[in-house]
């Protein structure tokens, strides 16, 4: 079921991207629709940093993610590029789990 | 798939056992704010002369987060706003791209991802994505409720459901932004 997901994934990715340029303005120029369309990826991307993050399959566990997670907050705060932040993540998770600190 | 957060989105959440489904809506939801990129791009990659339908379809293809704030910084209809778009879109087009097949080809060398770190990798991405659109209370507000309710949804829902299930955090959270700014 991956390449289906990625092919139906893209294609709608670029349908809506499309719409954008061939739909009459005024349909897509509805306040609520781009009040909720900037909301979106605020919600949705917290939901994947915490499901991320805390959670196996359907269990939670917390392990040397957090520690990863936390260092790539401090990064950021540090207005660290996008490349750098993810480093120390892995690093922070790698370096933890390589010592036997963390699972 | 050529807009970032949806694509990690998408492998995200297949890697993470969800369902097809859920991986599709998940990255099409984060990806819906092309739409809304490509109306207020309009004016700026204006031509006295009709685009051709090509130029439209590519057009599409590199309307993502990046080249809409270049293009949008120069004035509308102008050759700078055209050239700002299209030169941003392809450089990040070529590059993410040949990215993503380093990391396909490079994954599969991998024994166990989590040695590396990677699998902590991935909520810094997203993070990073998050970063700057936390831009006052009620953004923050929202990403944290929509954290905790997708944790709280972990147990007990197939894995993918908990984050789409942000995107309903999201509608309420809108509702209640249109009350109070009435």
């Amino acid at each position: 079921m991956i390449w289906p997901a990625v092919i139906i994934g893209s294609l709608g990715a670029y349908l809506l991207k499309l719409a954008g340029y061939v739909i009459p303005e005024r349909v897509l120029e509805n306040e609520r629709l781009s009040r909720l369309t900037g909301l979106l990826p605020v919600a949705l991307l917290a939901a994947l940093v915490a499901v991320q993050t805390f959670s196996v399959g359907t269990a939670l566990q917390i392990d040397a993610r957090i520690a990863g997670l936390a260092a790539a907050m401090v990064a950021l705060l540090l207005r660290a590029p996008f490349l750098v932040v993810v480093l120390v993540a892995a690093i922070t998770a790698a370096v933890l789990r390589a010592t036997g600190l963390s699972a | 798939m050529f807009t970032g957060a949806s694509q990690f989105a998408l492998v995200g959440v297949l890697g993470a056992g969800g369902g097809a489904v859920a991986a599709i809506l998940t990255a099409l939801l984060l990806g819906a704010r092309n739409s809304l990129y490509a109306l207020s791009l309009r004016p700026y990659l204006r031509t006295t002369a009709s685009p051709s339908t090509w130029r439209i379809l590519g057009r599409a293809q590199l309307t993502i987060d990046e080249s809409t704030a270049m293009a949008i910084r120069y004035p509308e209809g102008s050759r700078q706003a055209r050239h700002a778009f299209l030169a941003t879109g392809l450089a990040i087009f070529v590059l993410w791209n040949i990215g993503t097949l380093i990391g396909a080809l490079g994954a599969a060398a991998l024994d166990d991802p989590r040695t590396l770190g990677l699998d902590a990798a991935v909520p810094a991405g997203f993070i990073a994505l998050l970063w700057p659109r936390l831009r006052d209370r009620s953004t923050i507000a929202l990403a944290l409720v929509s954290a905790a309710v997708a944790i709280a949804l972990v147990p007990f829902l197939a894995p993918g459901l908990p984050v789409l299930s942000a995107a309903l955090v999201a509608v309420i959270a809108e509702r209640i932004m249109a009350r109070r700014a009435r």
